[in-house]
């Protein structure tokens, strides 16, 4: 708290030459002003809390072990265990970042390094763009057209993790490619001419002078990219199948723990509602862990740079 | 080794391609709503109701509900959002409270919105005893939209040159009349550009509203009243596989408001910034 007292200071400092009614007056904005930037704090308790009470007591109940690692999950008879379910999560999640990374990546580096500004000026925009389509009409599309060239691939009905893989790749190539080119961006331009001065071959110069540069800040960005797939729900529900249970290939049918809250809401009660909160406050520590893991990490380099 | 040059020429061409696809898939997904829905928009689908099992006609009131959920959050996030981002960027000195702040807000932004929605539905709709409404959805789709709101607004105060403000308090003006006659009316154009994004995200989103505001069609009056919004419509058309004109045209009316959305902040800040 140190940092308020010294400023709470410094401005009756600079305020010693108003009147005491403007000087309250300024400091009660102030103070209202905190307690708006407090509301984002309070955010984070709420759903921590509301979400937290409700899904608690099947931890209490179920045991955590048989919860997070049991390998059925049968509501009907009460049997809770998600491990399918968090199977299903991170198999979707993996598959997605493995064709949308390089997607990415590579579209990241085409528009800092090779574009030229009117590409870049068309290019950039565009794939701000696709962010901003909602998750339902990936979903449609992927229902509607990714879904049957699937089936025809894969002799089979089309909803399972292939499906899933292709329209979350989609999903998340913007997160991951325009951080990467905002990291890419904030590399000094000298650094380039230094290695195109050596001799350097473009791609040289991006390989092996760019790319470890700007590690970091892509590390991040697929991190980011990972916490949107794990996520995501919509549009993962509507291609994945639906079945909460281990998959003989990655063509068949599955769920995660976002499309299993959203098929069984609608009639859960009791213990099965409860462990739905219970998986909702799993990937609300899981996001939110991601969000510390990219904290760590920019702290990291921060020390390495200044050591 | 291989000649440096060949490996350069492959690499680039592969740069290429991975651009080009991201733009192809891009221009693939919004042809494709477009080229299906166009033949399904006319006056009678947007302004009249639903009718029958199949939900065949208008799907004016989940237009509606979507408008009316998305005015109310913004109404009750951007003043609180804005006042957050003037703590940050003028009041707070950097130090660990701030570092919370930053992080708390960097947390909403990554919520996953079925938390956000299973949120809302445990405080607003059930402890707080408000039910399925509007109210409910734009409180929980205003915890989602802050952080955008928030940070939007804080760059935009930041990148307002500091000698605007040494100009106000030369003239004796003290903090606030600086923050309110000087800095923030500067910053405007950026601010009034990340609401505009920020309510972009709040039409398309899904799983926080059906958790909030319910399923029923109905056209909503008052607050406290019940919806279908949009993105619930096109959800339930496409998963029952009932009525996929109707879906198209609700994907494509939905895809026109947030492109739109997107666009009319672009041309907002662009016209703005050469003024």
């Amino acid at each position: 708290m140190s940092e308020v007292t010294s400023a709470s200071t410094n401005s009756s400092r600079g305020l010693r030459l108003v009147s005491r009614l403007t000087y309250y007056k300024e400091m009660a904005l102030k103070n209202l002003f905190l307690v708006c930037a407090g509301v984002a704090v309070a955010g984070v308790f709420l759903i921590f809390a509301f979400v937290g009470i409700r899904g608690w007591p099947i931890f209490v109940e179920v045991g955590p072990w048989a919860f997070l690692a049991g390998r059925e999950w049968n509501p009907t008879d009460g049997v809770f265990g998600i491990l399918p379910l968090v199977y299903g999560s991170v198999v979707v999640m993996l598959g997605a970042l493995a064709i949308g990374t390089p997607l990415a990546v590579g579209a990241a580096v085409f528009l800092s390094e090779i574009a030229t500004p009117r590409i870049r000026g068309l290019v950039r925009p565009a794939v701000e763009l696709l962010a901003g389509i909602p998750s339902v009409i990936y979903g449609f599309f992927g229902l509607i057209i990714l879904r049957p060239i699937v089936a025809n691939l894969t002799d089979g009905l089309g909803f399972g993790a292939v499906t899933a893989w292709l329209i979350l790749a989609i999903m998340i190539v913007p997160t991951i490619a325009t951080l990467s080119e905002d990291a890419l961006r904030s590399i000094p331009p000298g650094i380039r001419e230094a290695s195109y001065a050596m001799g350097a071959t473009t791609w040289q110069t991006i390989y092996r002078v760019l790319v470890p540069a700007a590690k970091i800040g892509i590390i991040d960005a697929v991190i980011l990219g990972m916490g949107r797939a794990i996520g995501e729900t919509m549009a993962v529900l509507m291609v994945v199948g639906n079945a909460p249970v281990f998959p003989e290939t990655i063509a068949d049918p599955i769920a995660t723990l976002t499309t299993q809250i959203v098929m069984d809401m609608p009639y859960a009660t009791g213990d099965h509602r409860t462990a739905l909160f219970g998986m909702a406050i799993i990937l609300f520590l899981v996001s939110m862990g991601l969000v510390a893991l990219v904290r760590l990490i920019s702290r990291f380099q921060t020390s390495m740079e200044s050591g | 080794m291989i000649n440096k040059n060949i490996t350069n020429a492959v690499a680039l061409t592969l740069l290429w391609i991975a651009a080009v696809s991201t733009v192809a898939i891009l221009s693939t997904v919004i042809l494709y709503v477009v080229l299906n829905g166009i033949g399904e928009l006319s006056p009678k689908f947007i302004f009249t109701w639903p009718e029958g099992v199949a939900a065949e006609g208008g799907i004016w009131p989940t237009i509606v509900s979507t408008m009316y959920v998305t005015a109310l959050a913004m109404l009750i996030v951007t003043p609180i959002a804005i006042l957050a981002a003037v703590y940050l960027a003028e009041y707070a000195v950097q130090g660990r409270l701030v570092a919370i702040i930053r992080f708390a807000a960097d947390t909403l932004a990554s919520v996953p919105s079925i938390v956000m929605g299973l949120f809302g539905l445990a405080l607003f709709v059930e402890a707080a005893g408000i039910g399925f409404s509007m109210l409910s959805a734009a409180l929980a789709l205003s915890f989602l939209m802050l952080p955008i709101v928030m940070r939007a607004t804080e760059e935009a105060i930041r990148s307002v040159p500091k000698y605007i403000r040494w100009g106000s308090y030369g003239l004796g003006a003290t903090k606030w009349q600086t923050v309110s006659r000087s800095v923030l009316p500067a910053a405007m154009p950026r601010i009034i550009t990340g609401i505009i994004l920020s309510t972009g995200r709040a039409v398309g989103e899904t799983a926080v509203v059906i958790y909030t505001m319910g399923q029923a069609i109905n056209l909503p009056l008052s607050p406290l009243d019940s919806g279908r919004p949009m993105t619930v419509h096109l959800y339930l058309l496409a998963m029952e596989g009932i009525n996929l004109p109707a879906a198209y045209g609700t994907a494509l009316l939905l895809m026109i408001l947030i492109l739109g959305f997107n666009l009319g902040a672009r041309y907002f800040l662009h016209r703005n910034r050469k003024a």
